[in-house]
């Protein structure tokens, strides 16, 4: 076995042998900057990160392998547990994929899809308020996190008053959705929209343009375009870079060809593209977009489509997923980047052979040890809370 | 799709080997090509530098175990963002099952630098070897984590570390 473990004794051989200046420093797994259980080995020289080695798998809860043990609809609660942030994007995705494999996705309800978009963007906005206000207490600006922490729950209430959970919601199911929206619900989410964005301008005043916070993030943690394509960076850390590469747009799927958004890019503003401060104005402006679509579809639900007694959102909810043995790779745009699912699925049963979850954390985190080289280990912490890592996403 | 499958595959076939591509699934969702392993890196290298393909990202490496039949399949989705395309290939490798001499691939990473922690996942988790990989450690497992998990045919240990793993 020798050859098989001899990057092993490598990575050992390289801890053993530091030069006398230079300290192998833990930073977690119980560290808050890291945003969960991430641990990364550090080489440093005094202040200096010489080389960063993240070491994964503290929260390996094996989807993949659960995931091949029961049929689809059982994984759609796991899927809100891989980023659990944003656990309408997640199951989205996975019942995307399904009902491509069926065949019935021209078939749903335009309600549906309109409901789905519409909880989807409220997700896409509790992840980044998440990503910005624990960025900012990263960096030691504690009052936006409050502010974010505050209007974020307003989302979670909604969205436990559609689901009937806070945070992990099984609300997406193949071919429809758990329930209708509960009665009142599009009004109280145009009330929520009216007040949250006064609140996206003072934290633009606290944080965005802060002159503390452009000295902590601007020309910090610069990622050029090419390095950011070559490590399989997607979402806000491959836009921060200037690349226009959004998959709502790109693929078009579910009905965001109808609706009207922008895709915001990094334009090195405050620095050079692609820092830090990049990154997170990529995440503010996209909140900005995701209330667009928001009101797009709150005013679709009530006109078009609006509620009729006898729609059901159960009608198309097949009782049991017969496919034909197939692959298929389903990609959709996350809070955080590109996550894919790929299935490969077996004859006659409805279990799947393979399911493997390409999370966006996991590859947005590839580039650490590229960005960490050289750099201070204040700016460590400012570069990593700049990726937005999840780590239920990264080990899976 | 299937066209530019089609089409793809004799473009590969002259410019990169005759025998570069073993197979072409038409059928399903997203056609693949089969690519021989001895020629994987060529064709990778071949696909992502050629300005009229320009497959310049890797979104994701998987392996699958096609137990009880004795072969495992590693698919690589590509996409290419000037073009807007995907692009899916595979490379079927026929193994005994054995866990002491595993099957064995080139590593990509030299062509996309994601391959890099995609091919530790599939290492540590299927057992399937990369070689010139500049650092395949095990990623989600712990590094003395005996077998390969996601294996059809994989046993839990009784025991880890004085820790009794079964319930």
């Amino acid at each position: 076995m020798s050859r098989y473990n001899e990057a092993l004794a490598r990575y050992q051989e390289k801890i053993n042998s530091i030069q006398s200046q230079e300290m192998v420093i833990n930073m977690g797994p119980q560290h808050p900057s890291t945003h969960g259980v991430l641990r990364l080995e550090l080489i440093t020289d005094g202040e200096i990160v010489k080389e960063v080695i993240p070491h994964l798998g503290y929260l390996h809860r094996c989807f993949d392998k659960h995931a091949e043990s029961m049929n689809f609809g059982k994984s759609i609660p796991f899927t809100d547990r891989l980023d659990y942030l944003s656990s309408m994007n997640n199951s989205h995705a996975f019942v995307m994929g399904v009902e491509r494999m069926l065949g019935m996705e021209q078939s749903i309800p335009k309600r549906v899809e309109y409901i789905r978009v519409l909880v989807c963007e409220l997700n896409r906005i509790a992840s980044h308020l998440i990503a910005i206000g624990t960025y900012g207490i990263d960096i030691g600006a504690f009052t936006p996190f409050m502010w974010c922490f505050r209007d974020r729950e307003h989302i979670m209430a909604m969205l436990e008053w559609a689901s009937g959970s806070r945070m992990l919601y099984n609300y997406i199911w193949v071919g429809g959705l758990f329930y209708d929206l509960p009665v009142g619900f599009e009004e109280r989410c145009r009330e929520l929209v009216d007040y949250f964005k006064p609140k996206l301008d003072e934290l633009d005043e606290i944080l965005t343009n802060n002159q503390i916070f452009i000295a902590r993030t601007a020309n910090i943690g610069v990622l050029p375009a090419d390095v950011a394509i070559n490590y399989g960076c997607s979402g806000p850390m491959l836009r921060g870079s200037g690349i226009k590469w959004d998959l709502r747009r790109v693929d078009g799927y579910s009905v965001y060809p109808e609706l009207e958004f922008d895709i915001p890019v990094g334009e090195g503003k405050m620095g050079q593209k692609g820092d830090c401060w990049d990154r997170y104005k990529v995440r503010v402006d996209e909140v900005r977009e995701s209330i667009r679509i928001i009101e797009q579809c709150l005013a679709r639900l009530t006109s078009d489509f609006k509620r009729t007694p006898d729609f059901d959102p159960r009608a198309l909810v097949p009782k049991k997923v017969n496919l034909k043995p197939q692959d298929y790779y389903v990609r959709a745009e996350n809070p955080k980047g590109e996550l894919g699912f790929y299935f490969v699925t077996q004859e006659r049963s409805d279990i799947p052979r393979r399911v493997k979850a390409r999370g966006p954390s996991f590859n947005n985190l590839s580039v650490l040890p590229a960005l960490g080289k050289d750099v201070l280990i204040a700016d460590l912490i400012a570069i990593l809370g700049s990726i937005d890592i999840v780590l239920g996403e990264v080990d899976r | 799709m299937s066209e530019q499958i089609a089409h793809l595959r004799t473009v590969l076939l002259e410019q990169v080997h005759a025998d570069a591509v073993q197979d072409v699934q038409l059928a399903g969702l997203q056609p693949a090509l089969y690519i021989h392993p001895d020629y994987l890196l060529a064709v990778c290298l071949f696909l992502r530098n050629d300005p009229a393909f320009y497959v310049d990202f890797l979104s994701d490496i998987a392996a699958v175990d096609y137990f009880p039949e004795s072969y495992f399949e590693v698919v690589y989705q590509l996409a290419s963002i000037p073009h807007q395309s995907q692009l899916t290939l595979k490379v079927r490798l026929e193994h005994d099952r054995s866990t002491d001499l595993l099957p064995e691939l080139p590593s990509v990473s030299s062509v996309w630098r994601t391959a890099e922690w995609h091919e530790r996942e599939a290492y540590d988790l299927m057992g399937v070897f990369f070689t010139d990989h500049p650092d395949l450690r095990r990623i989600l497992m712990p590094d003395d984590w005996e077998g390969f998990p996601l294996r059809k045919d994989y046993q839990d240990p009784e025991i880890y570390h004085g820790i009794p793993v079964k319930d």
